[in-house]
């Protein structure tokens, strides 16, 4: 990843912002232009909770380039209580012990070193 | 609109091609298609392939591969949607060829893997997904396919044996096509013993990564008839796409974009599920072979597995399924996947498929799918009379 690539999604990597849907009220995340639900097109961002509950999750054994030094980790797909789902490693936690419907919340933490800096990044944890 | 047909069909080996580049693999596969049509000659040339850019840092493919087979002059272009970039590219032929815009389209599917380490190559199929924010999690594909894996498992009570069997039997179907990358047999015990890749899913149980190419040469079902003795005429093509990441959707366990091509294909050819003799689909892992078995309109949701251990997907049984093995023991060249579908439904279809035949084969499905479930390309084939 680039600094100027890092920088402009600092927002969403260490503060969660979305959109909201100013008509049908659906929330978002990545940031959307085009409503997803009901294709609006007047929406406004929104700082998301960053807290929710775990759908499934799975452990990387074979990672991709980049995140070699950090395998086995977790990976897992949160639904935030607005009801917007994410992808995102797991941290802190025995992934034995991971099951779905568990509640997690978000952890500013150290992504990877990929560009020649360090980046940061959002992750989630047990609660 | 003008009917397609397939006048001639080439492969490669897929497997570990240390001796040939990208372009000879294409190369390769092209002149053997154009000398099973007797026709070497295209107005257009598509190539399929997804991660020339990344890995041998050439793009411009589709100029770079009719300019290697003397085909200056003709129009090309390289098409990209991840590992659905074959079926694409065979989608994207049928619609010259449809439209009059061409009368001859040579479409070959072509990747080149095993020059990188295996992070590399991971880190490219990863470019299927969002990199800023699913990519940048450390997901894998086969991590996506797990957790594709894990609800479909939960919502069904379906167990890991039951998922193996499918990859045991791709297995089994392989051993007799020279064209496969592991034709070997293996065991579901085999399966249950691998090493474990993304929990759920084994080693035995994913597509590997390999090196090839496939090329079809297509025309108008008109002009086939005077130059192929046994053309093969594409009765549906068509592509269906969905929400871009898998973990926006809210059903992990069916895939929508295979559910509408589906039912787009079958509405073109005025057919059903129950109308197919021959069935490819794309088995990146296990679980994704028995959704699509699902999806696809052949088993009822969440009983694929009974289907698979009823003998139902092998040769002799209800759906022959991945008669040359499949992503998972033909192989999985990305780009060039979709191709070798074609060609191996066709051979089927023109009763050329040796002991891996499907008696009495007169209509074949094509499935394959561009990310987790993302872009969906739906071919049915019928054989001329």
């Amino acid at each position: 990843m680039s600094v100027p690539n890092y920088l402009r999604e600092a927002p969403r990597r260490q503060r969660m912002e979305g959109t909201r849907c100013k008509g049908c009220g659906a929330i978002h995340f990545p940031p959307r232009a085009v409503c997803d639900r009901c294709g609006g097109r007047d929406l406004e961002r929104e700082e998301l909770s960053g807290t929710g509950e775990l759908v499934a999750y799975t452990v990387i054994m074979y990672p991709p380039k980049g995140f070699e030094n950090q395998a086995p980790y977790a990976i897992g797909i949160v639904q935030l209580k607005e009801g917007v789902r994410i992808l995102s490693q797991i941290a802190d936690c025995d992934p034995m012990e991971l099951r779905e419907g568990m509640r997690v919340e978000i952890v500013i933490r150290r992504i990877r070193e990929d560009g020649g800096f360090i980046e940061y990044g959002y992750k989630f944890r047990p609660v | 609109m003008r009917g397609v047909a397939i006048i001639g069909i080439g492969c490669t080996k897929v497997g570990e091609h240390w001796d040939k580049s990208l372009r000879d693999l294409a190369v390769e596969a092209s002149l053997r298609a154009m000398e099973d049509a007797g026709l070497y000659d295209a107005d257009y040339v598509l190539v399929g392939n997804m991660m020339s850019g990344y890995l041998q840092n050439q793009e411009h493919l589709g100029a770079l591969v009719a300019d290697s087979l003397g085909l200056q002059g003709a129009g090309a272009a390289k098409v990209e949607a991840a590992c659905a970039s074959g079926g694409m590219a065979v989608h994207m032929g049928c619609q010259l060829i449809a439209s009059g815009a061409a009368d001859s389209v040579l479409v070959v599917g072509a990747e080149k893997m095993t020059d990188a380490t295996t992070p590399e190559v991971t880190k490219a199929l990863a470019m299927a997904e969002d990199q800023e924010y699913s990519a940048y999690t450390g997901a894998s594909f086969i991590g996506l396919n797990a957790l594709v894996a894990r609800a479909y498992m939960k919502a069904y009570g379906v167990e890991p044996e039951d998922m193996a069997l499918f990859s045991v039997i791709c297995h089994k179907h392989a051993l007799d096509n020279e064209f496969a990358q592991f034709r070997f047999p293996i065991t579901v015990e085999a399966v249950m013993n691998s090493p474990i890749v993304a929990d759920p899913l084994h080693l035995l149980e994913c597509a590997g990564i390999g090196d090839g190419a496939a090329a079809v040469l297509l025309a108008s079902l008109d002009g086939a008839r005077k130059i192929a003795d046994a053309p093969v005429e594409l009765l549906a093509s068509t592509v269906s796409t969905d929400k871009f990441s898998l973990h926006q959707r809210d059903d992990l366990t069916s895939f929508k974009a295979a559910r509408a091509s589906a039912e787009a294909a079958f509405r073109r050819a005025g057919l059903r599920a129950e109308d197919i003799d021959v069935l490819e689909v794309h088995d990146a892992s296990s679980a994704l072979g028995l959704i699509a078995l699902e999806d696809l309109g052949f088993a009822e949701r969440g009983k694929a597995a009974e289907l698979i251990r009823d003998g139902g997907i092998e040769i002799g049984g209800r759906i022959p399924t991945n008669t040359f093995g499949g992503l998972k023991a033909r192989g999985h060249p990305v780009g060039a996947t979709g191709v070798y579908q074609i060609v191996e439904l066709t051979r089927q279809l023109r009763g050329e498929a040796g002991k891996n035949q499907v008696g009495g084969a007169e209509r074949g499905y094509a499935q394959n799918i561009g990310g987790a479930g993302t872009t969906i390309t739906a071919h049915i084939l019928g054989r001329v009379d």
